[in-house]
């Protein structure tokens, strides 16, 4: 985003101001841009593209939707592109997020599938590949224990059997998802409910 | 070719399913993947199954296209393409929806109530997923060490989490994880 000339210099007030909605191309390409940098996730590039580089949301307003985005069902960073897509541009700005946020790496995830299904059987990629996902892993085990500590300091003894429950039937008990979400999510939305109303009657 | 096509429906409905299922994100849906492709279906083995996952970790873009991996495996470009379009299209059809909704229902109560409920269920499922993929990889202490070093790396520092996975593919090269 290159200023006019005449624009005002940078840290003068004006420049704080948001800036005019993205158009479609604009939007293809800054979330292909942040998905291409998104190496282990998206949503930190997604954060500064969108709060600091291009200013199109103030920080308050990215936290509400990325939390909305969050409750939605499906992949997190998707459903950001498709409501920050529709809230500027409706239907076509969705779309063309979603296909600026999917469609190169697809490509490069595609390409290396290929490779993979051709070379992954030789033994000196297969001995790097275990060596990556052994760190991937633990990678993964402290992005969920990250998540886990906010949960674990509020101490409600409700929500911490839910979560365990639920590791329980999916993670040692191998049940299938869909019956387990239709216990667990209406269970957890009427106890979230009901402690909430004791809380303030 | 019925038996293509049988294959591609297969993986448009499994992945279909799990795109309205995902609650707090793609990750919470890897028990379920992992169930569907090799305990049911028996697409591949564990240890592919952990290849694909690092292979997800360490190109670019949303980790939820471990399921292009997995839809390109099946059954080649055209799996790639409906397993990748099934797990996004519906549940962002409906964030388009319900976005929209909330938009409006700016002041309501609910989505703060939903998100507060919803966040045990989450969690319980990432806990899930990291447990099965912890079965997935080799157990050798060496791998067991690295996995146990990235994960104090995540949880205590900033470090860009592609060190984490160069150091431990550095490693597997040099013949030390199995």
């Amino acid at each position: 985003m290159i200023a006019p000339p005449d624009s005002s210099p940078p840290g003068s007030r004006s420049a704080r101001s948001p800036a005019p909605p993205p158009d479609l191309l604009t939007l293809f390409v800054s979330f292909a841009k942040m998905s291409l940098a998104g190496f282990g996730g998206v949503l930190v590039w997604a954060r500064r593209a969108i709060v600091d580089q291009h200013r199109w949301m103030t920080a308050d307003q990215f936290n509400e939707t990325f939390a909305l985005c969050h409750f939605l069902p499906g992949p997190n960073i998707v459903n950001l592109a498709v409501v920050f897509g529709a809230r500027f541009r409706g239907v076509a700005g969705s779309i063309a997020a979603l296909a600026g946020l999917l469609g190169p790496p697809v490509l490069i995830v595609t390409a290396l599938a290929v490779l993979y299904s051709s070379y992954g059987a030789i033994p000196a990629l297969q001995r790097t590949l275990n060596g990556v996902s052994c760190a991937a892993v633990g990678l993964f085990i402290g992005v969920t224990a990250r998540m886990m500590m906010p949960l674990l300091k509020r101490r409600d003894p409700v929500a911490l059997l839910l979560m365990a429950a639920v590791f329980v039937v999916i993670g040692l008990l191998r049940w299938p998802l869909p019956p387990v979400l239709l216990v667990a999510v209406p269970f957890g939305i009427a106890v979230t409910y009901l402690s909430r109303r004791r809380n303030t009657a | 070719m019925s038996g293509f096509i049988e294959t591609l429906i297969g993986l448009a409905v499994a992945f279909g399913l799990m795109s309205l299922l995902a609650v707090g994100g793609a990750n919470s849906t890897i028990p379920e993947m992992h169930r569907i492709a090799v305990e049911v279906q028996h697409w591949m083995n564990d240890a592919q199954f952990a290849d694909m996952f690092a292979i997800a970790q360490l190109s670019p873009g949303p980790n939820v296209l471990i399921v292009t991996l997995i839809g390109y495996h099946v059954a080649g470009l055209a799996g790639a393409m409906v397993a990748t379009l099934a797990m996004c299209g519906p549940s962002a059809m409906f964030a388009y929806f319900v976005g929209n909704l909330f938009e409006r229902a700016h002041h309501s109560p609910w989505p703060a109530l939903l998100q507060a409920s919803l966040v045990p269920v989450a969690i319980g499922l990432m806990c899930a997923s990291a447990y099965i993929l912890v079965l997935t990889v080799d157990q050798t202490a060496i791998g067991m060490a690295i996995t146990a070093a990235a994960a104090v790396i995540a949880i205590w520092t900033n470090l860009n989490p592609l060190w984490a996975l160069a150091i431990g593919g550095g490693l597997g090269f040099a013949g030390l994880v199995s």
